[in-house]
């Protein structure tokens, strides 16, 4: 059967799902909560993406769009430019290469993985942040983050397995280490 | 397709150590020179800008929401402390008319030259890094309204923060809380010269205070104006002690919740704060 343009511009279309939902995290990730009126400490919601589409469809995201994300969080953020691009990358290659441990897991198992990727991930930060202003900041913010991000995991999960279902099949399983 | 796995796994991974040496370089190059990466930055905050912008009105109305439904429950209690808060500004109000006359019988004896009228600018908060690590906020007004690096930002009449980074069309503020922030202050009726220090806290401390200090909590906190970056006599906190401290600390009279719309003040002050001093979000 021939496709006709408009399936095939639909499959790119799709395609391109992983990396519009990691932009629209970091977007999220900006949006001013405490106009809400609640005490602001934001999720990392960008490492949750990373995460999740690390594990399920890394055949649909580059490493570079990862890179260029963190950099994108880092300047809207206002952190240290290189930051987010090095821990991204760096639990981007972690969750890359241990796929296979989480897929087709319990839920549980897989998000005690993200909880320790993003305990590393926020160690990582901390430590490269303190290093380059050259002060050693107190931890307990990034605590209180670490804390929030995991517990906001398994929503995400949720919103992104919703978008994961429209997804044309792909050679993922391929991609292991 | 199995004979090519080991191939791109090689390939996989010298991509990921590159881009992970790529990244450590830019952090290099951003610590040796923090004001490389600016125009960067303010670039990519000016594209996200309008995005930012569309998005945080639904944020802002569904805080309203909340604020309103909290408003509602106290309402009863809240409107009766308002009545008797009335009565007592009423009659501020006549001290405060007293001594406005007054002043201005006064400076007319003496001849003194009328202070400068300030410019104000009013932007929208559209983003809020989150405060693990900075404490900063960008808002939707940038070069293109006037807005200059440096200038004071106030929510009512309190100090918020300075401008750290201006882009076309959003800047950032840094705000007194900010490990960055450092403000000369005025403390007290003694009117003991400080710094206000940020250091990612709630509560700012006082710093370089004079070693005999007549300075307790309740005093009232004000810009000094020194260094010339601000304008003197803007309102900043009060002193407090915590708890469980022997130092000083100051209560900001702004709260970053449910902080909306802010005003730049601009004296056409430049300051000491020129762009050598004020890097990436101020460092």
């Amino acid at each position: 059967m021939k496709r006709s343009s408009w399936q095939g511009l639909d499959t790119a279309a799709r395609t391109l799902t992983p990396t519009l939902l990691i932009v629209a995290m970091v977007f999220l990730g900006q949006l001013p909560y405490s106009l809400s009126g609640q005490a602001s400490v934001t999720p990392y919601f960008v490492l949750m993406g990373v995460f999740y589409w690390g594990m399920h469809r890394p055949d649909l995201l580059p490493a570079v769009v990862v890179f260029l994300v963190g950099l994108m969080q880092d300047a809207l953020d206002g952190e240290p430019f290189g930051v987010n691009a090095f821990v991204l990358i760096a639990v981007y290659w972690l969750v890359v290469s241990q796929q296979r441990h989480f897929r087709g897991r319990p839920f549980l198992v897989v998000w005690s993985g993200f909880a320790a990727a993003a305990l590393m991930a926020d160690i990582l930060r901390w430590t490269l942040v303190s290093i380059v202003l050259g002060v050693a900041l107190a931890p307990w913010a990034i605590m209180l983050e670490y804390f929030m991000t995991v517990m906001f995991y398994p929503v995400l999960t949720v919103a992104f397995a919703l978008a994961h279902k429209t997804l044309p099949r792909g050679e993922s399983g391929e991609f292991v280490d | 397709m199995r004979a090519s796995m080991p191939f791109r796994h090689s390939a996989q991974r010298s991509t990921f150590a590159l881009l992970l040496l790529l990244a450590a370089g830019i952090m290099l190059i951003g610590k040796a020179d923090p004001t490389v990466y600016e125009r960067t930055r303010m670039a990519v905050t000016d594209v996200a800008t309008p995005i930012l912008d569309t998005l945080s009105h639904p944020v802002a109305a569904g805080g309203e929401f909340i604020a309103d439904l909290k408003l509602l429950y106290a309402a009863h209690d809240e409107n009766r402390a308002l009545r008797e808060e009335n009565d007592r500004l009423r009659r501020w109000r006549a001290v405060a008319e007293g001594l406005e006359s007054e002043n201005a019988r006064l400076r007319g004896m003496l001849n003194l030259a009328p202070e400068a009228p300030a410019r104000f600018i009013t932007g929208r908060v559209i983003g809020d890094s989150g405060g693990a690590f900075l404490r900063s906020v960008l808002v939707n007004i940038g070069a293109r309204d006037g807005v200059r690096k440096g200038v004071a930002a106030v929510d009512g009449t309190s100090l918020l923060g300075r401008i750290a980074e201006v882009g076309n069309r959003s800047s950032r503020i840094l705000l007194v809380s900010d490990l960055n922030s450092r403000i000369p202050v005025l403390v007290g009726e003694s009117r003991e010269r400080a710094i206000l220090a940020g250091d990612n806290s709630d509560q700012p401390k006082l710093a370089y205070l004079p070693a005999e200090i007549s300075i307790a909590p309740g005093d009232l906190v004000i810009t000094s104006g020194h260094g010339g970056a601000f304008p003197a006599g803007l309102p900043v906190g009060i002193v407090v002690r915590p708890d469980d401290s022997e130092e000083l600390r100051v209560q900001p009279f702004h709260s970053t919740r449910r902080l909306e719309f802010v005003r730049l003040m601009d004296f056409g002050l430049t300051g000491v704060l020129q762009d050598r001093d004020l890097g990436p979000a101020g460092r």
